[in-house]
């Protein structure tokens, strides 16, 4: 108590410095004074009283330096001196200042904002209970790895599994609700009874889903997101127990989810509702479309459980050999299946902005080193007065935290800026299936990695200067003028940085060409169409006006003609699904007339319109596509890719033959009238499965897309096309409007590649910079400490390009250096991110050489001026100059 | 022990018991008084007087005001505080102790019966 009073005085004695001086300064004079006096009168002359006094004290300057040590913390006081002293320094070196607080600046920053998104998608637990022991559970086919339940099949596994406490289903569905402006299609999910028991997250208004609620005698009920809670419902805790309409069915809202709840795979799922098991599709053991998350048991591993369920898809698969053949198992952390990804790119953008923020701290290192070669004389001057080794490294660590400090919190404050404009060029679509970035933000994660960055690089610009220190000699660097061994010293370490900044920069240089590269192949694979002028919609029209075949049909042909008036159309087609969509909504086939032994031919299927190749300018190889008159009163024919035609018909005229189900139901049989070229159905990076479109006419539906060819810039048509849709019936929902190229480049595979690109070739270009400021700060030092030596060579009578090549060929092996030890790193990087190129080898030649050409001519660009100094160096003046 | 050499728990508990006894006093005061107890074998470097001075009142046993001397100077005049009282008793307790405990081991030594 007595002491933390004690330190409690002298830290604030820090402050009250004046004050205190001249108390003690009038405290000590009246001491003298009474001393004096005693002794005057015990008989000494005035003088020879005020000498005995003065040394009887021991010194007046003693005391108050001992009394200052007690009054306040020396320690904290000395530091002090030293902060102010380094901040004169730097006020008087604004431009080393400014670069060197900058370029941490820019390092800290750019790191913490990738650091932040890494954090929010790879690092902080996702919001479920324990969310380490849930797994993603799914069926898997040798074509899809990760396929989908079907219902019977997950009541199965439900029954069959010894490893989970649970296990339960969801699907991503849409619901059509009503609202003051018409209609709206609304995500959600069906999801099993014990979903979010399953997940350990309990609703925070409400209830949860009573065990069986899922069944289908049931009543219908709703759980909401809180978004949806907020947005349709104002927050109303009253909401509870109240109706909703969702495809036109009642339900009872019975509870509200946690703010914090989300669930990737169900993007922006508002709307939970149960399964309800009970339409054609949820009985059949054939139809997947379920995905399973399940808590595992205490004890048992991820391998166990997949052995487990592989266990049962065998036992399956024996017991129900049409449905189940080849339907495997797998098992995946739930955090994997909803980051997966993300996760390379966020690696790889975390690897590119860490070699950023080397090439920045190595940049400020060496311009310490400098600033220390040219300091020489103060150390010395210090030195030779006895400021001890510790004090002077204390100088340099409180320069370093002062550097460090202020550029890691402009970089703190740029990164939250960073942070919002990078999230902010996602593409909408995206951010809707990454739920776990909505959080993003500065979090006690952050600053401490933020923290630890200024920790390492406070420590390693504290160590570059002090390193400097052990060779100092007092009298030399005393000497004016004289340039001792050390700056050889520094010629030495600050070409080795320069090296490791140019192989930084080379591997940065090499990982943002191959992506480029990667992201041209990608934009340069043919869709199997024409993607320019292209308006794409999604149509929903209400099942209750719609629902039977003749209606549906009625009002497929009104929509095509309704558009086709719409003025700069010239030509409208529907389809089940548009391409560049996925692989999947697939269908088991078996050929007429060929021998059959079980396998499942799995094939894409995909309802068009008449005009549908036309209207894409897909090229049509052989025989003709469908008549709009043939409809369900005429015999079933199909159009199949080139795929389904190589693979199935190798050397043979595909046209006229006839394929149906599995057991050939005579209502299944169809045949191939036409051969089209392969259309992407798919992602463009991804393979192409064979497929057959059949004439919409003959399964008419009420929800389709609408693909539009315009004229026109088709952009400004959108809304003209998706009223006269809206004329015919203003209970049709228009969902998805949007143009065939922006589907492409916001399409994820094209989105992810070209955001890396841009910013790992903003990384690479920053690196560059920053390394050939570095080369020319080496050089251009070099030749400042030559200019002598360059003097007495051109006073000899060497030429100018003598001293040219002198100096260039300096430079050109440390650029030389870089460049062959950055292009071995280089290829070793890229090999790690393999998963992001495409089409590309990790030691593409032609990007290696461009990339070394590039490193290689700004080093000469960099080196060229200090070379072109030293050749006009005038002998006279340079040996007259010392 | 040497003439020079107090070390500051010494000093500190010598100085509480000259305010003890002589109430008041300032800075000049207490050195003299200390030498004089000490029938002069003890001579202090005044100086070092000040910091100790100023750890006692930033402990809180003893408090400072300025004051006129007998001589009629301006002298900061330092007084023993409650606590400060109490703080002596207990270190002049513990110091009689401490001394009586060594003073035993010098005693003569007993009849060994």
């Amino acid at each position: 108590m007595r002491q933390l009073r004690a330190w409690l005085l002298r830290f604030k004695g820090l402050f009250l410095k004046n004050a205190r001086e001249r108390e003690l300064a009038d405290e000590l004079e009246s001491h003298l004074q009474m001393h004096i006096d005693d002794n005057v009168r015990a008989g000494m002359s005035p003088a020879e009283a005020r000498r005995v006094a003065t040394m009887k004290l021991g010194g007046v300057d003693q005391t108050k330096e001992a009394y200052r040590d007690r009054a306040t913390i020396p320690f904290i006081e000395s530091v002090v001196q030293d902060l102010r002293f380094t901040l004169r320094q730097l006020r008087k070196n604004p431009a080393f200042t400014v670069t060197a607080t900058a370029m941490v600046a820019l390092g800290i920053g750019a790191s913490v904002a990738i650091f932040a998104f890494v954090d929010a998608a790879l690092i902080k637990p996702l919001p479920y209970q324990n969310p380490s022991r849930l797994l993603f559970v799914t069926e898997t086919t040798p074509e899809i790895p990760r396929a989908n339940f079907s219902y019977p099949d997950y009541l199965d596994w439900k029954k069959l599994n010894r490893v989970f406490d649970s296990l339960d289903i969801y699907t991503q569905r849409g619901y059509v609700v009503g609202t003051s402006a018409g209609t709206e299609i609304v995500y959600g999910a069906r999801v099993s009874d014990g979903f979010f028991r399953t997940l350990g997250v309990s609703p925070f208004l409400g209830r949860d889903f009573y065990p069986g609620e899922d069944l289908p005698e049931a009543s219908r009920t709703v759980i909401l997101s809180y978004a949806a809670w907020q947005k349709r419902f104002g927050g109303k805790k009253e909401i509870i127990g109240q109706p909703l309409i969702l495809n036109e069915i009642p339900h009872t809202i019975i509870g509200v989810l946690p703010e914090n709840f989300h669930f990737a795979p169900v993007e922006d799922g508002e709307f939970w509702t149960t399964i309800h098991a009970a339409g054609d599709c949820d009985l059949r053991r054939s139809c997947h479309y379920l995905s399973g998350v399940a808590r595992l048991k205490d004890g048992v591993s991820v391998e166990a459980a997949l052995a487990d369920v592989t266990r049962i898809a065998k036992d399956l698969e024996a017991q129900y050999p049409d449905s189940n053949r080849n339907q495997g198992a797998t098992v995946a952390p739930l955090s994997e299946v909803i980051v997966g990804d993300v996760k390379p790119i966020l690696l790889l953008l975390l690897g590119g902005v860490a070699l950023l923020l080397l090439i920045a701290c190595i940049n400020v290192a060496s311009l310490l080193l400098v600033r220390s070669e040219t300091r020489r004389r103060e150390l010395a001057v210090r030195r030779a007065l006895g400021a001890t080794r510790m004090r002077m490294i204390r100088q340099f660590v409180i320069e370093a935290l002062v550097i460090v400090m202020v550029g890691s919190t402009a970089g703190l404050i740029g990164s939250h800026w960073a942070m919002q404009i990078l999230k902010g060029l996602i593409p909408t679509d995206m951010i809707a299936g990454m739920p776990y970035l909505n959080e993003l933000g500065l979090n006690s994660r952050i600053l401490m990695f933020a923290g630890g960055l200024a920790a390492l690089a406070t420590a390693l610009f504290s160590i570059t200067p002090a390193f400097r220190l052990s060779n100092l000699d007092v009298r030399e660097g005393m000497a004016e003028g004289s340039k001792g061994s050390g700056n050889k010293v520094w010629t030495r370490i600050g070409s080795k940085l320069v090296v490791l900044e140019l192989t930084t920069a080379m591997v940065l240089l090499v990982g943002a060409g191959l992506l480029g590269k990667s992201f041209y192949r990608l934009l340069q694979v043919s869709a199997g169409f024409e993607t320019k002028n292209l308006i794409t919609m999604r149509v929903r029209a209400p099942v209750s006006a719609y629902g039977e075949d003749p209606q549906a049909l009625a009002l497929q042909r009104k929509v095509m003609d309704e558009v086709k008036s719409v003025p700069g159309v010239t030509s409208v087609a529907l389809a089940s699904t548009l391409p560049l969509s996925f692989n999947g909504n697939t269908d088991w086939i078996r050929f007429v007339g060929r021998a059959y032994n079980g396998e499942h031919n799995e094939v894409n299927v995909r309802g068009v319109s008449s005009d549908y190749f036309a209207t894409l300018q897909a090229n049509l190889l052989r025989g003709r596509t469908f008549a709009d008159s043939e409809d369900i009163s005429k015999p079933k024919v199909v159009v199949i890719n080139q795929t389904l035609a190589k693979k199935y018909f190798p050397g043979e005229d595909p046209i006229g033959q006839r394929f149906g189900d599995l057991d050939l139901n005579a209502k299944s049989i169809k045949e191939i009238i036409g051969v089209v070229d392969d259309i992407r159905e798919g992602p463009l990076d991804s393979e192409i499965w064979p497929a057959y479109y059949y004439p919409i006419n003959q399964h008419p539906d009420f929800v389709y897309s609408v693909v539009v060819r315009t004229s026109q810039a088709e952009q400004s048509l959108i809304p003209t096309v998706a009223d006269a849709i809206r004329r015919i019936d203003s209970r049709i929902n228009i969902s998805s409007q949007t143009t065939m190229t922006k589907r492409v480049n916001d399409a994820p595979t094209v989105y992810l590649r070209r955001s890396s690109t841009w910013l790992v070739g903003g990384f690479a270009t920053m690196a560059l910079l920053l390394g050939v400021v570095g080369l020319y700060g080496v050089i251009a030092y070099s030749v400042s400490q030559r200019t002598r030596e360059i003097g007495v060579r051109v006073a000899l009578g060497a030429q100018r390009s003598s001293v040219y090549r002198l100096i260039l060929k300096e430079a050109g092996m440390l650029a030389l250096a870089g460049i062959m030890i950055g292009t071995g790193c280089a290829i070793l990087a890229a090999s790690l991110m393999r998963k992001l190129l495409f089409s590309t080898p990790p030691w593409d030649v032609t990007t290696l050489i461009c990339v070394a050409a590039v490193l290689g001519a700004s080093a000469l660009l960099a080196s060229f001026l200090p070379a072109r100094r030293a050749a006009s160096v005038d002998p006279i003046s340079a040996l007259r100059a010392e | 022990m040497s003439k020079s050499e107090i070390w500051q728990g010494t000093l500190a508990l010598m100085t509480l018991k000259t305010l003890d006894t002589l109430g008041p006093l300032h800075g000049y005061g207490i050195a003299r008084r200390i030498e004089q107890t000490s029938g002069d074998r003890l001579s202090l470097n005044y100086g070092t007087l000040y910091p100790a001075l100023l750890k006692l009142e930033q402990e809180g046993w003893i408090a400072s005001e300025w004051g006129v001397s007998e001589n009629n100077r301006k002298a900061k005049y330092y007084k023993l505080t409650r606590a400060g009282r109490k703080q002596l008793e207990r270190e002049a307790k513990e110091w009689n102790q401490t001394t009586a405990i060594v003073a035993r081991f010098f005693e003569p030594v007993e009849d060994q019966s």
